[in-house]
C-alpha cells in the first residue's frame, strides 16, 4: 500500500515498529504536498525544513523511549486560525498578514508534545466565516471529489488535507458546521467535541460561546485517537472543563443503543439523494442492533437564525481586537488614530467578514439589543431544552449534516442568505454546547460523498464514536479515494 | 425592518468600517434580507425564558495570585506595524 493512504495510526504503529522512519515519512508526506496540492489547494503555508528537523527530533524521541503515543511521528497539519509558534497564522485574511504567533495554541502544543509532525497549515473561510472555503485571501481551495466542486467550510482545507492523502489527519474548528459539513462534503470523519473539551487558547476567536477545535480524519479510530492527545483542563481557557483528557474505548457494539431521527431534519429542502443515503445508514445501524426511532423537534427552524444573531454578535466583539497597531496589517496612510483603525478594518477585512461584524454590530445595538441578541439567548436556552428532551429518549441522534452534497465553486457567494440557509442541520449542535461526528455514508449520482451526523447529549464522545466505529466495521464508504490530479490540471 | 442611510452610517461608526458607495448599497440590501430573515424569530413565543449564554453552566473562575514572570516586551511587540522602545507606536492621540 501507498505511504499516503494508510490511516494515521497505521502510519504510527509501522514508525513503533521501526519498519518506516519519521524523515522518510515526513519526506513522503512533504513531496506527496508537492505534487498534489497544486490542484487542490489545501495548504497555504507548508513548513518543509521546519518539519524535518522536528521529524529527527521526535524519531530520536521515540528512539529513547520518551515519545510513547501512536500518534508520535505521524505527519499532520492544522487550520490556519490556530497560533503555531513562529509560523504564519492568517486566519485566511488579509488583515491578519505576516503575522507569526509568538506562542503555540494548547491543542497544536498537545500534539507536538506527542510527537506529531507539523507538515504546514491548511486554507479556511476568512476568520471561519463561511460554508465553501472560497472566502479565503488566499484563493479557492479545490474538492478533489468532483470537477470544480467547493470543498465545503470554513474548515476546507482541513476536511481536503485529508481527502487528497496529504495529511494523516488535521486539526478544524467548528462553530456552526464548520468540522463537519466540510468532513461530509469530502468524505471524511470529523469531530465537534463538547464545548470546552478541547482548549481554545491560541485560536483566533470567531464567536466564543460556540468555537470549537476538533480533529478530521480517515477512520473513527484515528481521530479518537487524536482527541485523547489534545482533551483535556487548560488553565488558559476558563470555559474549558475540568476533566482530564477524554479516552475513547471503540468496542463496535450498539446492541440496544437508542438512535433517534430527527423527521424535521428530513423534510423540505434536503436533497433526495443524501436522504435516501443517510436513512439507508440507518437501516444498517438498526441491522446492527440499535434500535432507530423517528421524533420531532420543530425548534429546529430557529436556530440558524438564532446562530448567526450570536455568532456575529460575538465576532463583532471577538474582531474589534484587529485596529492595525498590535500585529497583521496597517493601513499605510491615515490622518490620526482613528482614521487608522477604520482604514486598517476596511482595507484588511474581506466582504463576508465585514458583514458579519456589521450584523453583530446592528443586533448588539442600543433599541435593537433586546429584540435580536436577547431573543436568540432564549430561543438558545430552547432549543438545549429540546435536546434535553430527546435524550431522555435516545443515546444518540442521526440527521444528516448538509441539505446537499459538495456546491459548485462561486454557487452560493453571490447570496450570503442562502449559504446560511445551508447550516441548517448543524447549527444547533454548537447552540447546545453538544458533540457531533460526521462519517461518511454514501456517494450521489455524481460520485459525491454524503456524510451522516450523529450527535451526542453534553461528553459523550464514547457514545457517538463507537456508533460511528460500529458504522464503519461494516460499511467501506470511509475506505473509498478520490482519483487524485497531480501537477496543475485543476 | 428597513435600513436606511443613516442605519448603514451608524452601524459603519460602531464597527469601525468604512464602505466605498457601492459597497454600502449592497450591504443594504444584504443586511435587510437577513435581519428580515431573523425576524423569524417573533414567531417563537419566549416569554419567560431567560436568555442563556453559555450552554453549560459557567462560572468565574479564580487562581491564586502568583507573580511569574511575563512575557518580554521584545517578544509582545514582534508582529507590531510600529514600535518604538518597547512600545506599539501609535499616531499622536492628544494635543
Amino acid at each position: 500500500m501507498e505511504l499516503s493512504k494508510m490511516t494515521a495510526l497505521e502510519i504510527g504503529s509501522k514508525i513503533k515498529a521501526k519498519e518506516l522512519g519519521v524523515v522518510e515519512v515526513t519526506k513522503a508526506a512533504l513531496e506527496n504536498i508537492e505534487k498534489t496540492d497544486k490542484a487542490y489547494r489545501a495548504f497555504v503555508t507548508v513548513c518543509g525544513e521546519k518539519a524535518l528537523t522536528q521529524a529527527e527530533k521526535i524519531q530520536k524521541g521515540i528512539d529513547d523511549g520518551t515519545l510513547t503515543s501512536p500518534l508520535a511521528g505521524v505527519p499532520m497539519a492544522v487550520k490556519d486560525n490556530m497560533c503555531t509558534e513562529g509560523v504564519l497564522t492568517t486566519c485566511a485574511s488579509k488583515i491578519l498578514t505576516g503575522f507569526k504567533p509568538t506562542y503555540s495554541s494548547t491543542a497544536v502544543r498537545k500534539l507536538e508534545d506527542a510527537g506529531a509532525v507539523i507538515l504546514g497549515k491548511l486554507n479556511m473561510d476568512e476568520f471561519a466565516m463561511g460554508s465553501t472555503t472560497e472566502t479565503s485571501v488566499h484563493g479557492v481551495t479545490v474538492n478533489p471529489w468532483g470537477e470544480n466542486r467547493a470543498p465545503g467550510g470554513s474548515s476546507g482545507g482541513s476536511a481536503v488535507a485529508v481527502a487528497a492523502d496529504e495529511a494523516y489527519y488535521t486539526l478544524g474548528s467548528d462553530t456552526g458546521g464548520s468540522i463537519r459539513q466540510p468532513a461530509a462534503f469530502c468524505g471524511v470523519t470529523g469531530l465537534k467535541p463538547t464545548y470546552g473539551t478541547v482548549s481554545r487558547y491560541g485560536l483566533i476567536a470567531y464567536a466564543s460561546s460556540l468555537d470549537q477545535i476538533g480533529p478530521i480524519g480517515k477512520n473513527v479510530e484515528d481521530i479518537a485517537e487524536v482527541l485523547s492527545v489534545i482533551s483535556g483542563h487548560d488553565p488558559k481557557d476558563s470555559t474549558s472543563v475540568k476533566q482530564d483528557s477524554i479516552k475513547i474505548t471503540l468496542d463496535n457494539n450498539i446492541k440496544g443503543k437508542r438512535i433517534g431521527l430527527p423527521k424535521d431534519y428530513f423534510g423540505e429542502g434536503l436533497n433526495s439523494e443524501v436522504k435516501a443515503s443517510v436513512l439507508a445508514a440507518a437501516k444498517k445501524l438498526e441491522e446492527l442492533g440499535a434500535i432507530v426511532e423517528e421524533f420531532e423537534m420543530p425548534e429546529l427552524q430557529y436556530a440558524i437564525p438564532a446562530y448567526y444573531i450570536i455568532a456575529c454578535a460575538e465576532a463583532s466583539s471577538n474582531l474589534s481586537r484587529f485596529d492595525g497597531v498590535k500585529y497583521g496589517y496597517a493601513s499605510p496612510e491615515f490622518k490620526d488614530l482613528t482614521d487608522l483603525y477604520y482604514k486598517s478594518r476596511s482595507e484588511g477585512f474581506g466582504m463576508e467578514v465585514k458583514r458579519r461584524i456589521m450584523i453583530g454590530a446592528f443586533v448588539l445595538s442600543s433599541g435593537y439589543y433586546d429584540a435580536y441578541y436577547k431573543k436568540a439567548l432564549q430561543v438558545k436556552a430552547i432549543i438545549k431544552q429540546s435536546f434535553d428532551r430527546a435524550f431522555e429518549k435516545y443515546d444518540c441522534i442521526l440527521s444528516p449534516t448538509a441539505p446537499t452534497t459538495a456546491l459548485k465553486i462561486g454557487e452560493n457567494l453571490s447570496d450570503p442568505l442562502k449559504m446560511y440557509l445551508g447550516d441548517i442541520y448543524t447549527v444547533s449542535v454548537n447552540l447546545a454546547g453538544l458533540p457531533s461526528m460526521v462519517v461518511p455514508c454514501g456517494f450521489d449520482s455524481q460520485g459525491l460523498p454524503i456524510g451522516l451526523q450523529l450527535t451526542g447529549k453534553a461528553f459523550s464522545e464514547n457514545e457517538i464514536m463507537n456508533v460511528g466505529y460500529a458504522f464503519q466495521q461494516s460499511t467501506d464508504y470511509h475506505t473509498k479515494k478520490p482519483v487524485l490530479k497531480t501537477g496543475k490540471e485543476a | 425592518m428597513k435600513i436606511t442611510d443613516e442605519m448603514i452610517d451608524y452601524i459603519g461608526i460602531l464597527a469601525r468600517l468604512k464602505l466605498q458607495d457601492e459597497e454600502k448599497e449592497t450591504a443594504k440590501t444584504e443586511l435587510e434580507k437577513i435581519i428580515n430573515y431573523m425576524d423569524t424569530l417573533n414567531t417563537l413565543d419566549t416569554t419567560g425564558i431567560e436568555a442563556m449564554s453559555h450552554a453549560f453552566p459557567v462560572k468565574n473562575v479564580f487562581r491564586e495570585d502568583v507573580i511569574k514572570p511575563s512575557v518580554d516586551r521584545e517578544i509582545i511587540t514582534l508582529n507590531a506595524p510600529a514600535k518604538k522602545d518597547g512600545c506599539f507606536k501609535v499616531p499622536k492621540t492628544v494635543e
